[in-house]
């Protein structure tokens, strides 16, 4: 701590430089922390999800509706303990860019079957009691500045009009990873929006023993194999890592750009800690001819590396953290997309790791000066 | 009193109480091919509380000298002794320790680091000392005082004259109590006046608080301050 005072006015000396080197990290760790924050989102998506509840999809595809009648059969599917159904309802609110997912869902099959949505007991009934009520996800109402009781206007897209809803509930999920950015809405208003032509996009199956998963999918999907809507039939956190598979390889390509950053940032902090150095040749031979150590040297130029990565990444960390807390507009696109503590910690790390090897070859090159001719540069 | 000797025979009978003993020093210099003796079989000592003056055109090896006996290089062949301990043989870790306790520097320019306000830079050898903060404060109070300087203790380099500037850098160079001073051309980027000055301190500091000092001067006039005046030509040492 003796030397934290030298540290610090070596680093004031050139304050432009100094100003910009933080800058330059902190822009690094600041793409690191929200470039990870999307690595770790789209991991914990796919762990989203439960393996007791099975999904029925149209074979086709995903934007493929399945007919209600497969509603019957499905029921009667041995291990298959209730069933429920629901379809994209894609409307807008104000304009494209306050995007989030809306879901029109057979409200009271649905809701029992995903008891990690928590809704206090008088919503659900205000909700259940009015066909154009909606249950919205706390962030939502935190995004929007959204209140109980509050009518909400949707454009429909590919069911056009505007259509009005009633906020009588507000969920909480027992995992923010599971979404809090969604839109509830009864599946028979859409139904009705749709003029009766409209079939359920998707259906849930509630299993007795969710060991019998895979057996359970495959006699369903068999059983409509032939049929006019054949099925595909998957657990929903299956489904749910298959979606995530649908972004491509995006994490690795995201680890690929986190590499060049740290290595483009890496480059400009050792150059500026270089030129840092190279200036003060002559005040390190000074400090030699005073009775400074190698080590002592090797220790204050690495100590100003590492002060200065690490404050630029505080600050781009904390950035970070701060845009993409709970509840930010990013997670209508990527559930869960907040900077959790454990990628605070490795842009920390990260900081501190590019302090030091940054201003190893500077730190180095003061400790085995000559001082004579470090001396000598002046003199 | 101190004896400046030609031969290296004259050094081999110093007293027990001498404070440098520098016997048959050589320094050599290899640029390439080419080959730089600088010094030449040099042997002389010094006494305590002795005032030296070493003298010499440019380029006769005098701060070659200087830095050899600080312990900032190594002979190519001979031994240095201060204070009764062998420097030519310490690793730069001794060195570096050795230097902190027992040697003060005085450079031509100065060199106080700009970034440090008049009292951090006499601060800095303390820092390598066990010394609390309080015993810091009081070392370096007491420096700056000698210089009479207490009063710009929080000015920096910039915000001081070149006489200034060459007081702080003594009050650095004695607050640790060194065994000795050694001062390269302490007045040599200085006016006459602030030169003056500065030697008295020198001299002041030697007569009152009896330090041993070693200076390096072009200069007649400065040197006459000392007690002793020693010539370097060409790498020889002459009376």
């Amino acid at each position: 701590m003796k030397y934290a005072r030298l540290i610090w006015v070596n680093l004031l000396r050139n304050k432009l430089r100094t100003l910009l080197t933080v800058l330059s990290v902190c822009v690094a760790l600041f793409l690191f922390s929200t470039l990870r924050s999307v690595i770790t989102a789209l991991d914990a998506a796919t762990e989203v999800g439960s393996e007791a509840r099975l999904m029925t999809l149209s074979a086709t595809g995903i934007t493929f509706l399945l007919p209600q009648a497969h509603y019957n059969r499905l029921v009667a599917v041995e291990g298959v303990r209730s069933v429920s159904w629901a379809n994209w309802f894609g409307a807008i609110y104000i304009d494209e860019s306050n995007f989030f997912a809306q879901f029109a869902v057979d409200a009271e099959s649905y809701f029992a079957m995903y008891p990690e949505l928590r809704v206090p007991e008088d919503q659900m009934e205000a909700f259940m009691a009015e066909r154009t009520a909606a249950i919205v996800g706390n962030g939502l109402m935190r995004r929007f500045g959204w209140r109980l009781g509050q009518t909400v206007v949707l454009q429909g897209t590919f069911l056009p009009g505007d259509y009005e809803f009633t906020i009588r509930g507000v969920y909480t999920p027992d995992d923010p990873s599971l979404g809090e950015e969604l839109f509830y809405l009864h599946y028979d208003y859409m139904y009705e929006a749709a003029r009766d032509q409209l079939s359920p996009g998707w259906f849930i199956l509630q299993l007795d023993d969710p060991t019998e998963a895979a057996a359970i999918s495959q006699r369903i999907d068999a059983m409509f194999e032939n049929s006019s809507n054949p099925t595909k039939t998957q657990t929903e956190k299956a489904l749910n890592a298959e979606f995530i598979t649908m972004f491509g390889n995006v994490a690795q390509l995201v680890r690929t750009i986190g590499l060049a950053v740290f290595f483009a940032i890496l480059l400009v902090a050792a150059n500026t800690m270089m030129m840092a150095a190279r200036e003060r040749v002559n005040e390190h031979g000074v400090l030699k001819a005073l009775g400074f150590q190698n080590g002592q040297l090797f220790g204050i130029v690495l100590a100003e590396s590492v002060v200065i990565t690490v404050i630029g990444g505080v600050i781009g960390i904390g950035a970070a953290w701060y845009l993409f807390r709970p509840g930010n507009p990013m997670t209508s696109f990527i559930q869960g997309f907040t900077v959790r503590t454990e990628t605070v910690w490795y842009g920390l790390v990260i900081a501190v790791v590019l302090g030091i090897v940054s201003g190893l070859v500077p730190a180095w090159q003061a400790a085995r000066l000559s001082v004579v001719q470090a001396l000598r540069r002046v003199a | 009193m101190s004896h400046a000797a030609e031969s290296s025979s004259s050094s081999a009978v110093a007293s027990t109480s001498t404070l440098v003993e520098v016997r048959d020093v050589t320094k050599t210099f290899f640029r390439g091919a080419e080959t730089l003796e600088v010094l030449i079989h040099v042997d002389f000592h010094m006494q305590p509380g002795e005032f030296l003056a070493l003298m010499g055109p440019s380029g006769s090896g005098k701060s070659t000298l200087l830095n050899l006996v600080a312990g900032l290089d190594q002979p190519t062949s001979g031994t240095i002794q201060v204070n009764g301990v062998e420097v030519t043989t310490m690793s730069a870790r001794q060195l570096a320790t050795w230097r902190s306790r027992h040697i003060g520097f005085v450079f031509q320019f100065y060199n106080l680091l700009p970034v440090l306000t008049a009292y951090q830079n006499v601060e800095l050898p303390l820092l390598l000392t066990g010394l609390s903060k309080k015993e810091r404060r009081e070392h370096v109070s007491t420096a700056l005082d000698v210089v009479g300087l207490n009063d710009r203790a929080k000015h920096y380099p910039r915000q001081l004259s070149g006489g200034e500037s060459q007081r702080v850098g003594i009050a650095r160079a004695i607050v640790s109590d060194p065994t000795i001073v050694l001062a390269d051309e302490p007045t040599g980027d200085l006016d006459a006046k602030s030169a003056d000055e500065i030697l008295t301190l020198l001299q002041r500091l030697n007569q009152e608080f009896s330090k041993t000092i070693m200076m390096v001067t072009h200069d007649a006039h400065a040197a006459e301050r000392a007690h002793e005046v020693m010539l370097l030509d060409k790498g020889v040492l002459r009376r």
